[in-house]
């Protein structure tokens, strides 16, 4: 087992995060204590980071949306988002993100997890919807900068809310294959379907939860 | 065979555009450093596997310190809002068409190599189905959007870096948190983690050792970033020795359950940066931490109903 002097990297993650250092440098810097800590030379800590950086290329790959998402916004997508909010009028913030929650968490589960996103999703037309629906209900023709801003990390967070609390459901998801794996290598067999039918009632009690919020956010400050 | 180097290539050639485009900008002070910056990611995409372990070493820490020193924003051929709601106008329910148009082609291409034998699989590899397609969605749809509402055949470049710029250097980050998730790794550190937190907190009652393990689980992947590099150790300290061998709990439900406790962990932390972290970049929020404060209120009610299901519906046996 190794000593208690390799924690020194996860609290200077933790530090660094705390006082808003630039996260990037905060990175490096753990990543060097904690190797040195390991018993690696300097250069052999930047080699190790190296190679698992070129390792995890898949994780910036998802950048790759990013210009079709720029064509859609410089033709007006975001606008066109919010004008049919206003052309309809029975769609309420709450309804709007209530809809998108089940909508996240229901193909989450049938393994469609690549289907939504932020980029993808939230940033050129649900979060622009869920705008316009907050500020024709606080009567106000624009938001407030602050209301808008909170509205849009409501949105961000419903996302992964609903991503988290459904994937799961599916037999064929990383997660359970890895549970799979380790239960087996500890002698356990397990079917995924056992364990995907057990992250059933956390996503109910998520839909409930998170939905609650919903409702409880769209309620604050809007006209009687 | 179409698998990962050929997304890779793809994203080095979107990247090298990002660098050239924003060479080109004179709106942006910064410019030589944003082009440094996606050039270098470029080359990572294009070449990463020829640098050798200690040359991406050596570029990841230039990347790092060249965003560090704070990038600046395009603004060349930027559009106004006036201009953007009269496209919105003239096009309406169109503008939907491309965006609902990429996940169909995601499902229909992951499905289609999944389901569609030896010859595509032979095209396609299986295991990179969906990056596979959503690149080749985004190539399509780009190249139909441009033409459907007559956008600059150079807008895909100068709108993504837009797009890109707003992001700026938490781009990086999650590339960065999961390399330093292979360090952590390789110095045991989770191991010791792991080890503390059995050693500190007692579990002689069965409530008490299923709370250990479902707030560990959380805990433990605020700390780490990632409810994957929680989940053995916890799993192997706590759940299998005392919460299966001890109080003789269902492993499948605990399991389960545990695993959903760590995502409660992964809705708190900025380590899990990719989801937490970008989209508020994304979004343009003043508070790098906005989408973790939305979330939170939620992940802690569901990390103590995952606690009380897995006392309540784990111990078919003990009830």
């Amino acid at each position: 087992m190794g000593s208690m002097l390799v924690l020194l990297g996860v609290l200077l993650v933790v530090a660094g995060f705390a006082v808003g250092l630039n996260p990037l440098l905060v990175v490096l810097a753990s990543a060097l204590a904690t190797g040195l800590a390991a018993g690696l030379s300097p250069v052999e800590v930047l080699a190790a980071f190296g190679k698992a950086f070129n390792e995890n290329r898949y994780v910036s790959a998802a950048w790759l949306i990013l210009p079709v998402i720029g064509v859609l916004e410089r033709s007006g997508l975001q606008e066109a988002a919010r004008s049919l909010i206003g052309r309809l009028r029975g769609v309420t913030f709450a309804r709007l993100m209530l809809a998108y929650l089940f909508f996240r968490q229901a193909t989450a589960a049938l393994g469609l997890t690549s289907i939504a996103g932020q980029t993808q999703t939230i940033r050129p037309i649900i979060a622009p919807m869920a705008e316009a629906a907050r500020a024709a209900e606080t009567g106000a023709p624009a938001l407030d900068p602050a209301e808008a801003q909170k509205v849009r990390a409501f949105a961000a967070g419903t996302d992964n809310i609903g991503l988290f609390f459904g994937e799961d459901i599916f037999l064929a998801i990383g997660s359970i294959l890895l549970m799979v794996g380790f239960l087996d290598q500890n002698g356990i067999t397990v079917e995924p379907l056992h364990l995907s039918v057990w992250a059933i009632p956390t996503a109910i009690a998520a839909f409930l939860v998170h939905g609650a919020r919903i409702l409880l956010f769209g309620r604050r400050g809007t006209r009687p | 065979m179409i698998g990962l180097s050929q997304v890779y290539a793809l994203a080095g050639l979107v990247f090298a555009g990002f660098a050239v485009m924003s060479l080109r900008d004179a709106a942006n002070p910064r410019r030589r450093r944003n082009a440094l910056f996606w050039g270098l990611f470029a080359l990572s995409f294009l070449a990463g596997d020829h640098l050798g372990d200690l040359g991406n070493g050596l570029l990841v820490l230039v990347m790092a310190l060249t965003a560090a020193l704070g990038l600046g924003r395009s603004g060349a051929d930027a559009v106004d809002a006036e201009t953007r709601a009269a496209s919105a106008r003239a096009h309406g329910l169109r503008l939907f068409l491309p965006a609902l148009l990429i996940p169909v082609i995601v499902l229909a291409g992951s499905l289609g190599v999944r389901h569609g034998g030896a010859a595509v699989a032979v095209l396609v590899d299986p295991k990179q189905a969906t990056l596979v397609s959503l690149s080749l969605a985004t190539l399509v749809v780009a190249v139909l959007s441009v033409r459907l509402f007559r956008q600059p055949i150079l807008s895909p470049l100068t709108e993504g870096l837009r797009l890109a710029d707003t992001v700026g250097w938490m781009a990086l980050l999650p590339q960065m948190l999961a390399a330093l998730g292979a360090v952590f790794a390789l110095a045991g550190v989770g191991a010791v983690v792991g080890e503390t937190i059995t050693r500190v907190f007692p579990m002689d009652a069965r409530l008490a050792a299923v709370a250990v393990y479902c707030l560990g689980m959380a805990g433990f992947t605020v700390l780490m970033g990632n409810a994957f590099a929680a989940f053995p150790v916890m799993t192997a300290g706590v759940a299998l020795p005392i919460l299966v061998k001890v109080y003789g709990g269902d492993p499948a439900a605990i399991c389960a359950i545990g695993m959903l406790s760590g995502f409660c962990g992964t809705l708190l932390t900025p380590l899990a940066a990719n989801f937490n972290l970008a989209p508020a970049a994304l979004l343009d929020l003043d508070d790098r931490y906005a989408v973790i404060r939305a979330q939170a209120p939620t992940a802690f009610i569901l990390l103590l109903v995952n606690t009380v299901l897995m006392h309540v519906l784990a111990f078919p046996a003990h009830p």
